[in-house]
């Protein structure tokens, strides 16, 4: 099995990252960019388990290492 | 003669190469800010250190796209020097001007420390006062200091002896142990094919004055100015 | 317009807002009515221990803060001193403690970011920095993950700004095992007749915000039962400020620029409790009033409140207050750096705080109500109990060290102990060279770096022994100025100026009262003695969990100066066949040390004695030699003695290099009290053969006793004790343990 991981910064915490991004953006003349949020995304292959586990797992995993849940958030996806 | 110190939203080691240039080496010098077009009357160019744009996406991908750069490209193209240090050097590989990319330390922290470099090749006007195979001590202080390229590039790169500065020991071995950032063969500093565009991750700008431990840097700046006033004449 | 009456306000809201039943009447008096719940929000802030120093205020009275060189005393955004050449000094301390404790990276670095703001809002411009660091015991996973991420955040946060990090202090102790400090110092060089001020003079003046826009970041407010403050808006608020280095930078640059030009009146920080204690204090310095526009400040997100708006904590803003018809001069220079900037307000003469929000009148305050007249304490004051018992110590009691291995194996001990340890895995991540003028990196006694267009330098250091502190804090509040002052002297340069950093527990405790008042007595006794008054500072209380606090711990740095950069020392040996000579001859004692605690397990005694005096006149000779040009190595001994001094030496030069030491022990002590116990007034000096008699010359006029007591050379240090052998070791071995002893303890190695 393979989860998908997306880890974001929370809404309402600053990304200065995605800021200096989108001012980017708007220089080379993307005017119609707003709203740029930097996030890390993640692919993990899963060894034996069945999804639930992997579900649990991969949960386990975010709040333990991949997220710092005081800033950010996380969602998966667990496919074949 | 008169130099250019480029300064991007976030540099940060502007002063310090104006200050080499301008103070130690006592050469004309202005700051030119990113957002200037044109690159007349200067003859020759620095891009210092620092965390332009913060490094937010990747090291100099941001900076790249300031306006002054469009001029820097057409100034290099015609054989003009160029020279990138540290955070300049990763704005003249985004901007495709040198080949190759910097990414993380292989350690994946910043470091700041003296490292040993050897002089790979004279064959520069930044280099051609030192001997081939001289040890030289240097500052580094950069968390994407890692080069890396291609097998073909780095081919072609020592084909072309444009390798400047590889990472060795007190003794001039470039072993891995005196790698500092995982840099591929120890490659500290490379020069472009028409030998006028230099990029290094060791600052020359930290070690240009005898109060602050080494000169070997303003050998380098000396270098540069020397080989330009004999191209003038 | 009308007041928001969409919340009643209760004592039992005050409450949730940190103020008591008493200061919520006071508050109702001053307004002569029931506030509203953003006046409550500003009083809040206003009225905190960190914004209003009311607990400490009637104690810190009692430091010296003036002298001939004192440009800018404490009260402003930081200290100054004159440091000749038409130059000022300008520098404070700040702790970010307990935001460092939930998430060490980004509390520390917006810790940096603070500091800086702090500096350069004085038209200074910052040029070195220092941090100060205490965690638990790094056998806690969890303390080694704060070290390191605390020292990510500091380098993440001031390598981009390009601001070096030059040095500073680092121990662990488990009474920080609840509460982490983070103390961050920052330098910067100002013209010195051209000075900024937080204030807001001239009616009619604009008020001006620039940097960051305001989002909901650090607002402390209690979760309210109203439509306001609901789960949802709370949810919305995140606890943490994210620091923004790079907006930091251009705000630098920006500033300073501003400040080459005559624009602007004041100018001040938004640092805690933001758009309000700036624009209240720079109001009531001046002792007029400020209408602000809330519908004008740059935001980040929609539907922030007056309440969110007038406390939130984002960083990287600053309110300025320019020049009448000035205004479009300066938008133009921090919309050339790209950074948002908005006239949000008005200096006005009415002494008050008007808060609009659009056609409605968010709040009305009195500035005195929230400046001068907020509320002092006079805190009861309490002796612990069992201070006595902490003081007794009974040496014959300890079990004896007789054999001579023994003593190369506390040596190796202490020297991996991490306060004495090298820093060298710290301060490795931090760019301690950008700007270049750092002359003495990290790593001796003080930073030293030059001030470019002269031949000056200035010279740095941090010091707070807080395990002297709990032993005896009026003694070890006058230590730790001594030793910040020593540190300085075995550079070479001359103290001049100091800036605190308090750190205690609750001052709602007697006890932690006592302390306090103690040590600031301490402080003062050895800064009016020394010269180098108190300029600016901070008090960091509640640094306490489930009834724990921590030992007090009032950091101190010391600015120092030298006036010719060339003339100065460091602390490693790096001659073969110079005398070693000892500065001073307070004899070492066991009461306190590091010695006791680490291989005995005790913290007991009392802290070593100090003779102000004495101190003095041997930081005076030191700094003579240095300037004579006699000096070829200084430095003070301090945790674990003579023997980890000198053990030091040896490995801080370019290369490790041995000694032969003799120690003479004519009062018949222990021998481990003559190697590891601690002292102050003692310096070791590295001279040449050739020079000693100047020295000696030098020493004699100011009446400072010194001692020859061993040769720098070969591969092996050392020590006997009255002509017997204690520690002979390779200086190889001694190097490990103390190079590489952090890096194993954080599992790196």
């Amino acid at each position: 099995m393979k989860a998908k991981i997306y880890v974001t910064l929370k809404s309402g915490v600053l990304d200065p990252q995605g800021k200096a991004v989108e001012q980017a953006l708007h220089a080379l003349g993307f005017k119609e960019v707003g709203g740029v949020r930097i996030g890390k995304y993640l692919e993990i292959a899963l060894d034996g388990g069945t999804r639930d586990e992997a579900e649990h797992r991969v949960r386990e995993m975010c709040e333990k290492l991949l997220a710092n849940l005081i800033i950010e958030d996380y969602r998966f996806e667990i496919g074949p | 003669m008169k130099f250019a110190v480029l300064v991007f939203p976030g540099s940060n080691c502007d002063h310090d190469c104006y200050h080499v240039l301008k103070h130690v080496v006592g050469v004309s010098t202005e700051f030119l800010w990113h957002k200037e077009t044109s690159l007349a009357g200067f003859d020759g160019v620095v891009i210092p250190g620092g965390f332009s744009y913060g490094d937010y996406l990747r090291c100099g991908a941001i900076a790249r796209f300031s306006p002054i750069m469009k001029a820097v490209e057409a100034f290099a193209r015609e054989g003009g020097s160029v020279i990138g240090v540290c955070n300049g050097f990763q704005i003249l590989v985004e901007a495709g001007l040198l080949p190759g990319a910097l990414i993380r330390n292989r350690g994946l922290k910043f470091i700041c420390a003296d490292v040993n470099l050897r002089v790979e090749t004279t064959r520069t006007p930044y280099t051609a006062e030192f001997r081939k195979g001289e040890v030289l001590t240097m500052p580094i202080a950069h968390a994407e200091g890692n080069y890396t390229a291609d097998p073909e590039t780095l081919d072609k790169l020592k084909r072309n002896d444009q390798v400047v500065f590889r990472y060795c020991d007190a003794s001039g071995n470039a072993a891995d142990s005196a790698n500092p950032n995982g840099a591929m063969e120890n490659i500290a500093g490379i020069v472009s094919e028409g030998r006028n565009v230099l990029g290094m991750m060791p600052h020359p700008d930290r070690c240009a004055e005898k109060v602050l431990g080494s000169e070997d840097g303003l050998r380098l700046f000396k270098s540069m100015v020397n080989s330009l006033s004999e191209s003038r004449v | 317009m009308a007041f928001d009456a969409a919340v009643e306000m209760t004592e039992e809201i005050a409450a949730r807002h940190g103020l008591s039943a008493e200061e919520y009447a006071r508050i109702v008096r001053h307004l002569g009515r029931a506030p509203n719940i953003t006046e409550l929000g500003i009083f809040s802030v206003m009225w905190s221990e960190h914004c209003s120093y009311k607990s400490s205020r009637v104690h810190l009275r009692r430091f010296p803060t003036t002298g001939p060189r004192v440009i800018q005393g404490p009260g402003e955004n930081a200290g100054a001193v004159d440091v000749g050449g038409g130059l000022a000094a300008v520098f404070k301390m700040e702790s970010h403690n307990h935001p460092s404790f939930i998430e060490p990276y980004q509390g520390a670095a917006t810790g940096v970011g603070g500091i800086l703001r702090d500096v350069f809002t004085m038209g200074a411009r910052p040029i070195a920095s220092l941090d100060s660091l205490r965690f638990g015991p790094l056998t806690d996973p969890r303390h080694r993950t704060l070290l390191e991420g605390v020292v990510a955040g500091i380098s993440g946060y001031g390598n981009c700004v390009g601001v070096p990090t030059v040095g500073g202090e680092l121990s662990c102790h488990p009474s920080y095992a609840g509460n982490i400090l983070v103390n961050v110092f920052t330098l910067g060089i100002a013209k010195a007749d051209r000075l900024f001020r937080g204030t807001a003079t001239g009616v009619g003046n604009p008020v001006i915000y620039v940097g960051s826009r305001t989002g909901r970041d650090g607002i402390h407010g209690a979760t309210m039962a109203s439509a306001e403050f609901d789960d949802e808006s709370d949810r919305k608020r995140p606890t943490v400020q994210v620091g923004d280095p790079f907006t930091e930078k251009l705000l630098l640059e920006a500033c300073l620029e501003l400040m080459s030009n005559d624009m602007i009146v004041g100018i001040q920080d938004m640092g805690a409790a933001g758009l309000t204690s700036s624009s209240c204090e720079m109001a009531g310095r001046a002792g007029t009033g400020i209408e602000l526009w809330l519908d004008k400040v740059p935001r980040r997100e929609p539907g922030m409140t007056p309440y969110e708006l007038m406390l939130s904590e984002s960083q990287e803003r600053m309110l300025i207050v320019a020049k009448a018809g000035r205004e479009t001069e300066v938008m133009e220079i921090f919309e050339k750096w790209d950074l948002p900037v908005a006239v949000i307000g008005r200096v006005t003469g009415s002494g008050t705080l008007r808060v609009m929000d659009g056609g409605r009148l968010a709040a009305e305050i009195p500035v005195q109500a929230l400046t001068d007249d907020a509320p002092v304490y006079n805190r009861p004051i309490a002796r612990p109990t069992d201070q006595d018992e902490r003081n007794r110590l009974d040496p014959s009691a300890l079990p004896a060290l007789a054999e001579p291995e023994d003593y190369g194996r506390v040596l190796r001990t202490l020297l991996a102990v991490p306060g004495i340890a090298h820093k060298g895995w710290v301060v490795r991540q931090y760019d301690h060279m950008v700007r270049t003028n750092t002359v003495v990196r990290p790593g001796s006694d003080a930073a030293v770096v030059r001030i470019k267009g002269t031949a000056k330098g200035l010279a740095l250091s941090v010091d707070c022994n807080s395990r002297y502190c709990f032993l005896d804090p009026r003694r070890g509040g006058a230590l730790a100025v001594a030793e910040a002052a020593r540190n300085l002297s075995c550079s070479g340069a001359t103290p001049l100026a100091v800036t605190d950093c308090l750190n205690f527990g609750s001052p709602e405790r007697p006890e932690t009262m006592w302390q306090f008042s103690e040590a600031v007595d301490g402080i003062s006794e050895a800064c009016a003695a020394l010269g180098t008054p108190v300029v600016s500072g901070n008090v960091s209380f509640y640094n306490e969990t489930n009834g724990a606090g921590i030992y007090p711990t009032p950091m101190i740095a010391m600015v120092g100066l030298l006036e010719d950069v060339e003339k100065r020392a460091e602390q490693g040996f790096s001659k073969e066949g110079e005398a070693i000579l000892l500065l001073g001859e307070t004899p070492g004692r066991l009461g306190g040390s590091e010695y006791l605690a680490s291989i005995h397990g005790l913290e007991k005694g009392s802290p070593p004695s100090l003779d102000l005096d004495l101190e003095k006149r041997v930081q005076a000779v030191c700094r003579e030699a240095i300037r004579a040009g006699l000096v070829s190595a200084a430095h003070d001994t301090s945790d674990g003695g003579l023997a980890v001094a000198l053990a030091e030496s040896c490995l801080s030069g370019p290369k490790p290099i041995g000694a032969r030491v003799d120690l003479q022990n004519p009062g018949g002590s222990r021998a481990d009290e003559v190697l590891f116990g601690e002292a102050a007034s003692r310096i070791i000096l590295s001279v040449p053969e050739g020079k000693i008699a100047e020295m000696e010359a030098i020493a004699r006029e100011h009446a400072v006793p010194f001692f020859r007591i061993g040769t720098v050379g070969g591969e092996k240090l050392e020590i006997s004790v009255g002509g017997r052998g204690l520690v002979s070791e390779d200086v190889a071995g001694l190097d490990d343990a103390w190079r590489n002893a952090l890096a194993r303890q954080l599992g790196v190695a």
